[in-house]
């Protein structure tokens, strides 16, 4: 019982995930019940996680391949909010799509589990069966159209997914073959005792590491199949892909630098390797994102700008001592207000497209007048995209921005104050089509009731992150401190 | 890794596999391309051999030779002919270039790794790789098969035709 209460929160997704198929198959006249089963057992899940930050009882389980601490916590919460979120905003989509309903969510489940095993793997091992576990379910996912576009989506991400997980495990290989463990406090070790003779493979193998999670993270040079895969996908898919997958690589690859390989021998090195990375992220995202007409390859680039600008926080490991967690625990916070952020605009972009059957930014001409609920906080997320006060993004930003300017990247931080602008150009003006174009036509609209709970957490989560992130940050701030604990 | 047969063994084996890489890459019609696969697959299960893995030398040759590999040839021989064309792309001189350069990266980093060489050959058995999973790596195993229900479940839906959804659809 004491293991099945370690992995307690993962658990209780696994059993919805396995329900929701059960439910299917035995009562399929009750199909409707199937995304509240779902729910139920994100609830359960959330309940376990603040049974065990009620605790305070962390601990590593399962020979040392799994660890409970609040780091691995904080991101259960965020995983399974990603999930309820996703999971809401799917259900009308789903109902029309008329095929595999209970599926649909037993792969979101079980790739919601991977999310939170990979939040809390310590082993290389474990992360890399953790990360299979959240990416098969997602490339099914992407394909569950099954009309032309989706299929290619869901083909493309398959392959070029498959790829970068050959890449990563050869990353691993290698480290596994200087370190002799595949543990990562092991790893620390032998990377601090081996010195300077090694370092070479070091890096070798970190640079493959980084490119594998890079394709999840969707950061530059590993983006080809954002927008495409954006675009193809379900909406509620591409949401769910755009901050889970991407939250979880940041986890997971957070946990790995700074625990596994802080501060050894090269740290300066992927110091640099991130800085640059985040650098030609940022530009990259930013200025593809400019040219767009499609709203959801518009927040494809976006999302790889974002990665950007998460992975500055990457940057600052170099920073030793006390602030040696500041850049942890920027990643962390700007991940759970990147995950507001990003969904509340994704589900707004769902219930116009619902309603206005297209993804054309033109087409949103005059938003403002046809529904001003959705409107007003689809435009709401854009602010806290580009990084505007009251908002959750202006503190993420802040932040990371913050951390790096301890580890002295002042240039990377004007690059990515630089990118704000231009990000805010086209995060805007889109707002400002929305609120001062002439509607096409002036029928009203309201979204389905689902659509609309989920929108106004969002928006709720949004404006609380940027108005009292207090407790949030300190939050974000502990979670980064277990990790440095290993030292 | 001592004696004469060792060595010979180990040199025959890397011919035989670099044959096979270089036949995969050059073969023109796909079908011999993956006969070339498979002679590379027992190949690299040799290699296991010889580091005393039997039992992982065993499971390459199970899986990748006997199930992979098949699964490959139903894969081809389901492409219509057109598609089995394995010739020369645009993309031909790019690629080589990326793959010259990785290639030189990573023969450059294992010279220059000085790598700990195990004093003896470790003799691991089939009954210790049982225990180790079901003990420390359990987790990780349970995991396992969590994503092969999961694969399951998708392929299933991502290949039902839409008579079959309609007919389920109550």
């Amino acid at each position: 019982m004491n293991g099945i209460d370690l992995v307690g929160p993962q658990f209780a997704v696994l059993i919805a995930a396995g329900l929701a198929l059960v439910v299917d198959a035995v009562l399929p006249r009750q199909r409707r019940l199937i995304p509240f089963v779902a729910l139920a057992g994100l609830a359960l899940s959330v309940a376990w996680s603040i049974s065990w930050v009620a605790r305070d009882d962390y601990q590593t389980a399962f020979g040392g391949t799994l660890v409970l601490d609040r780091y691995a916590v904080f991101f259960y919460f965020v995983f399974a909010g990603i999930a309820a979120a996703v999971v809401l905003a799917s259900i009308e989509w789903v109902e029309r799509a008329g095929r595999g309903q209970a599926e649909y969510y037993a792969l979101v489940l079980a790739s919601t589990a991977g999310f939170m095993f990979l939040a809390s793997s310590r082993d290389l091992i474990s992360i890399f069966i953790a990360l299979e576990l959240s990416s098969i379910p997602q490339y099914i996912l992407a394909g569950w159209g099954k009309d032309e576009r989706s299929s290619e989506a869901g083909l493309k991400y398959l392959l070029l997914g498959a790829i970068a997980s050959a890449v990563l495990l050869y990353g691993m290989a290698l480290l596994y073959g200087f370190t002799r463990t595949t543990e990562l406090g092991g790893i620390a070790d032998a990377v601090a005792a081996g010195g300077d003779a090694n370092r070479s493979l070091l890096i070798l193998a970190v640079a493959l590491v980084i490119a594998g999670f890079g394709f999840k993270m969707a950061v530059v040079p590993f983006q080809m199949w954002v927008p495409d895969v954006y675009q193809g996908a379900p909406t509620p898919v591409a949401a769910y892909l755009s901050v889970g997958s991407k939250g979880a690589a940041f986890a997971v690859v957070t946990r790995l630098f700074f625990e596994g390989l802080g501060p050894g021998v090269a740290s300066d090195d992927w110091s640099m390797i991130f800085a640059v990375v985040a650098a030609v992220s940022m530009t990259f995202g930013n200025v593809m994102a400019i040219a767009q007409t499609d709203i959801k390859r518009l927040l494809g680039y976006s999302s790889i700008a974002q990665a950007g600008n998460i992975m500055v926080g990457l940057a600052a490991i170099s920073v030793a001592g006390e602030e040696f967690v500041l850049g942890a625990s920027g990643v962390i916070f700007f991940v759970a207000a990147y995950a507001f952020t990003n969904l509340g605009a994704f589900i707004a972009v769902i219930a116009i497209s619902q309603r206005i059957g297209s993804d054309r930014i033109a087409d949103y001409a005059g938003m403002w007048k046809r529904s001003p609920a959705l409107a007003g906080v689809l435009a709401l997320c854009l602010v806290s995209l580009t990084g505007i006060p009251p908002t959750a993004g202006f503190w993420a930003k802040l932040y990371v921005f913050n951390s790096a300017i301890r580890a002295d990247m002042a240039w990377l931080v004007i690059i990515g104050v630089l990118n704000s602008l231009v990000s805010a150009y086209y995060y805007l003006g889109i707002a400002k089509t929305m609120f001062v174009a002439q509607p096409a036509e002036e029928a009203t609209f309201r979204p389905p009731l689902t659509l609309s709970i989920s929108l106004g957490v969002a928006a709720a989560g949004v404006l609380a992150l940027g108005l009292i992130p207090g407790p949030v940050l300190s939050a974000a701030h502990d979670a980064a401190e277990t990790l440095a604990l290993v030292y | 890794m001592e004696g004469f047969g060792v060595s010979l063994a180990f040199w025959i084996l890397t011919g035989v596999t670099l044959v096979a890489a270089l036949g995969v890459l050059a073969s023109r019609n796909l079908l011999h391309a993956v006969l070339f696969l498979i002679l590379l697959f027992v190949g690299m299960a040799g290699y296991f051999v010889l580091l005393s893995a039997d039992f992982l030398a065993m499971a390459q040759v199970i899986i990748y030779v006997g199930a992979i590999a098949v699964l490959v040839l139903f894969a081809v021989l389901l492409t219509p002919r057109a598609g089995r064309n394995n010739g020369e792309t645009r993309m031909f001189l790019p690629a080589l270039l990326l793959c010259g350069t990785l290639l030189a990266i990573i023969l450059f980093v294992i010279t220059d790794t000085n790598w700990a060489v195990a004093d003896e050959s470790p003799s691991v058995t089939a009954a210790d790789l049982g225990e180790a999973l079901l003990s420390r790596w359990v987790l990780p195993f349970e995991l396992a098969s969590v994503l092969l229900t999961v694969a399951l479940v998708g392929s299933i839906m991502l290949v039902r035709s839409r008579e079959e959804e309609a007919e389920d659809a109550v």
